[in-house]
């Protein structure tokens, strides 16, 4: 208990300045594992230490806290303990204690999990992520388990806006694929196919040596999200995706890759009878709902494709063509999608008739000419990181060595610019 | 006509109307009182097999009876097609065909026509002695090193096996010419041989590839043996699916073939073939010169003045008589061995040629007038075009509720912005994919590489 004391009276006094800061980091270092000793009696000294002013020391003690295994009454009061910590840490000192404070974040989500509250600790996440990573493009440990709270919050919106930022900084890859699968499913929930899509294409593709459970589900979805959103699935993967994912993916989805075939075909019926006969497993990938906007999507597929074709057309010639039951369904669809502004047209209730009509923009508003030259200088910004990313790579040691070892495999040109020997 | 006010109505209905006129403008039908052997063998009507069989020779002659026997319908015309395959057979020594076609005939054609047991020992005798005989000639001219004489005896067990049906041996001997060829004539006759084998076993890429050692020599070919290497890559390419070529190669066949080639083709069928295919994958230009002006082939193409007809209707765009001619002609050509798998496919393609020709030139069209054109009902001609209109060969759009169809030209402008609005999107997004998964390998390389440390 002395130490306990002692230590704490030593937070007090060295959280100033940033070189008392360190000394005390290297104090705290060496009292951790007496702390994790003493794990249950520290709660009292809690209440001594200051938050906002000491966030280091109450970082440690708050670890060796948690530590243990946690009952259901204790997860409350540690879930408001942990959430005034949160919203009022400093960042620079938890910055120095990175790990710590990753494992009480975590543990700060099983507990919200346990007690089946993930809602309180979406703000306090997010707070945490900002507070934590260096630049918006960074990707820390936490963002995965911030975008599980929102998955089992359902507040999208939030996890949204974590969402739009860029990643370009990634510390470990585990997190990057928990990031992009929970990430792909809240857009998935707020029906922003394209942007998820992406995120699943990246963690389909990530380099990786061998195939991951979290890549397998990844690909599920991407399967299916990528018929919702373009009639069309493309079966090989890019060349630049991991030949252990390219090998090995397609055994291990082919339920999906058979439904695909079958929406290829464009047959409602043969689609709908695929998916009945095997509605147990789609449940027990948790997939059912989207296959069902699937197959869904294949009916706005069909009636798009006859846009293509026609000028006018019946309603009913619709409804058959489609395979919809009845005209008024038939009416439904396309009313449906005249209004998500998925096709153009207009509906001529007294003869039964559509017209599709032309897209109407004419790329000549001030608007579109904003969106143009946006678009323009987000590009020119993003090439200019890439010259700069490979500026430093070709600076890079390991790359030098590396490049003259290999030099005599490849061909000259390549390697023009590697010196013969080059010793570091 | 009625004079000037009648001559520019009438031109006018002409256009619309498509009309069936073009058949009275045809010599030939007016011809019946000419020779025999003029009269067309491959025509709408029901084939003479005699005169089809008289076009043939040798090995091809049979086969082809045969494969009209097999294919046919009318007992008649089969029974005839077996009983002159019987004739031809007995005048040969392939005795394994002899058993085959007599079990077809499987005795419906009298006690003259049944298993000739004598006669087939009798052949098989003869061939072993020969063979014997060859055998041991090829044995002393290959211990004398002589090269013509070695030649000469695999030729002559090449043309002994040929004759025996075993084709397989035959190509070989044939092949094994030549190492000891020392003229091109040599050569030319090695490449002869070994195509004719190649198309009575049906594999055709054996044909290609001897056609172009056979065009490769250094010598000037004889024009016979020029157009006889013509049609067999034109055979070739045929078998292929590749119609385009094939079409070229047989309107490049001089008339110097005449019936020298009767062992594999007839002129008729140069004629048919080349038209059909030029018919089915040249466009209009192309059709013009190569068929139409091309005075070669006009020598061809009287020899079947129905195919001759269809070409001109198509190219006057008189297309209900034009698929009349086809649709006359399709029985006939079900019955040739060569060209029997491709009708379908010959026929489709000239028909969507055919639809798209017509639209070409007009803003509207009324598909009412389109299906009388061509033949059809309105729904079906709906149908046809949705497709066609699908795969981006017509560039139009269906009025379904008034049913014409309008020509409808992209909007270049547009179509710009949209791509590169396009291609803004997907640069972005593979740019900042591609940083991510760099910076991924990078880490994974700082991880070894620290580890190893």
């Amino acid at each position: 208990m002395n130490s306990m004391e002692g230590l704490v009276t030593q937070i007090q006094g060295l959280s100033s300045t940033a070189s008392d800061v360190l000394m005390l980091q290297n104090l705290l270092k060496q009292a951790n594992d007496s702390l994790h000793a003493e794990s249950t009696r520290l709660l009292p000294f809690l209440d001594q230490l200051d938050p906002s002013k000491h966030s280091l020391g109450y970082l440690y003690f708050l670890e060796a806290c948690t530590a243990g295994p946690i009952t259901k009454e204790q997860a409350s009061s540690y879930v408001l303990i942990i959430a005034r910590f949160l919203s009022s840490c400093v960042s620079e000192q938890i910055r120095l204690a990175s790990h710590k404070f990753i494992s009480v974040c975590k543990r700060f989500k099983d507990q919200l999990v346990l007690l089946g509250e993930p809602l309180r600790g979406v703000a306090l996440m997010l707070t945490a992520i900002r507070k934590f990573q260096s630049s918006t493009e960074h990707l820390t440990a936490l963002h995965p388990e911030f975008l599980l709270l929102c998955l089992l919050a359902k507040s999208y919106k939030t996890g949204h806006s974590v969402l739009e930022e860029d990643i370009f900084e990634v510390d470990q890859p585990k997190d990057l694929f928990l990031y992009c699968y929970y990430g792909g499913m809240i857009c998935i929930g707020q029906k922003h196919f394209q942007k998820a899509l992406e995120l699943l294409h990246n963690v389909v593709t990530a380099p990786m040596f061998a195939v991951n459970a979290i890549a397998v589900e990844a690909y599920k979805k991407y399967i299916l999200v990528s018929l919702i959103l373009h009639g069309q699935f493309s079966t090989s993967l890019p060349k630049y995706s991991s030949s252990a994912a390219q090998r090995n993916l397609r055994s291990l989805c082919q339920l999906y890759f058979d439904m695909e075939n079958s929406y290829s075909n464009g047959k409602i019926g043969d689609l709908e009878t695929y998916v009945q006969s095997n509605k147990e497993r789609f449940e027990h990938d948790n997939n059912l709902g989207l296959v069902k906007q699937v197959v869904s999507s294949l009916y706005k597929q069909n009636i798009q494709r006859l846009t293509q074709t026609y000028l006018t057309l019946s309603l009913q010639d619709i409804a058959n063509t489609v395979q919809l039951g009845s005209v008024r369904e038939a009416e439904m669809h396309v009313l449906q999608m005249i209004q998500d502004v998925e096709i153009y047209a207009t509906i001529n209730q007294k003869d039964g008739m559509v017209r599709f009509l032309e897209d109407p923009e004419q790329y000549k508003t001030i608007e579109m000419i904003e969106r143009i030259d946006s678009s323009i200088q987000r590009l020119m910004i993003l090439s200019k990181k890439i010259t700069l990313t490979d500026e430093l790579m070709s600076c890079d040691p390991s790359y030098l060595s590396k490049g003259c070892r290999e030099r005599q495999k490849f061909d000259f040109d390549d390697y023009d610019s590697v010196p013969q020997r080059f010793n570091v | 006509m009625d004079g000037e006010d009648g001559a520019p109505k009438s031109l006018m209905e002409e256009m619309y109307a498509n009309g069936i006129e073009g058949v009275d403008d045809a010599p030939s039908s007016s011809t019946s009182t000419t020779i025999r052997k003029n009269r067309p063998i491959i025509s709408g009507e029901q084939l003479d097999i005699e005169a089809y069989a008289a076009l043939y020779s040798g090995r091809t002659k049979i086969m082809r009876l045969i494969f009209l026997a097999d294919h046919c319908d009318n007992s008649g015309m089969q029974l005839e097609a077996l009983r002159m395959a019987y004739d031809e057979l007995k005048k040969g020594e392939n005795t394994q065909l002899f058993r085959e076609v007599v079990q077809k005939i499987d005795g419906r054609l009298g006690p003259n026509y049944s298993t000739d047991a004598t006669w087939c020992a009798m052949v098989d005798r003869k061939a072993n002695q020969r063979k014997d005989k060859l055998e041991s000639e090829l044995n002393a001219y290959r211990t004398n090193l002589i090269k013509e004489s070695i030649r000469m005896g695999y030729n002559d067990f090449g043309d002994f096996y040929y004759a025996h049906g075993a084709l397989g041996d035959a190509f070989k001997s044939y092949v094994r010419t030549r190492d000891y060829c020392t003229t091109s004539k040599h050569i030319i006759q090695m490449c002869l041989s070994a195509i004719l084998v190649s198309i009575e076993m049906g594999q055709f890429a054996h044909v290609t590839s001897y056609v172009s050692k056979a065009e490769q020599t250094p010598e000037a070919l004889d024009p016979p043996s020029i157009a006889k290497l013509r049609c067999a890559a034109g055979l070739a390419h045929l078998e292929a699916k590749k119609y385009k070529l094939a079409a070229r190669k047989f309107l490049e066949v001089g008339p110097e073939l005449g019936n020298s080639y009767s062992e594999v083709i007839a002129p008729q069928d140069v004629a048919t073939y080349g038209g059909l295919c030029a018919l089915a994958s040249f466009d209009r230009t192309e059709l013009k010169n190569k068929v139409i002006d091309n005075i070669n082939f006009r020598n061809f193409l009287e020899l079947v003045p129905e195919v001759r007809e269809l070409i001109n209707d198509f190219y006057s765009s008189h297309y209900a008589s034009c698929l009349e001619y086809l649709g006359n002609l399709k029985s006939n050509l079900m019955l040739d061995i060569h060209i029997h798998d491709h009708v379908e496919t010959l026929y489709d393609q000239i028909r969507s040629k055919a639809l798209i020709q017509y639209t070409h030139p007009f803003v509207s069209v009324d598909m009412r007038m389109m299906a009388d054109a061509f033949k059809t009902s309105v729904a079906g001609l709906e149908k046809e075009l949705e497709s066609l209109i699908t795969d981006n060969q017509i560039q139009a759009r269906i009025d379904s509720h008034n049913k014409i169809l309008y020509a409808r030209h992209a909007d270049q402008r547009n179509a710009t912005f949209q791509r590169v609005l396009q291609t803004g999107n997907e640069f972005d997004w593979d740019v900042r994919a591609m940083l991510l998964r760099a910076n991924l390998l990078k880490h994974e390389y700082n991880l070894r590489a620290s580890r190893k440390i």
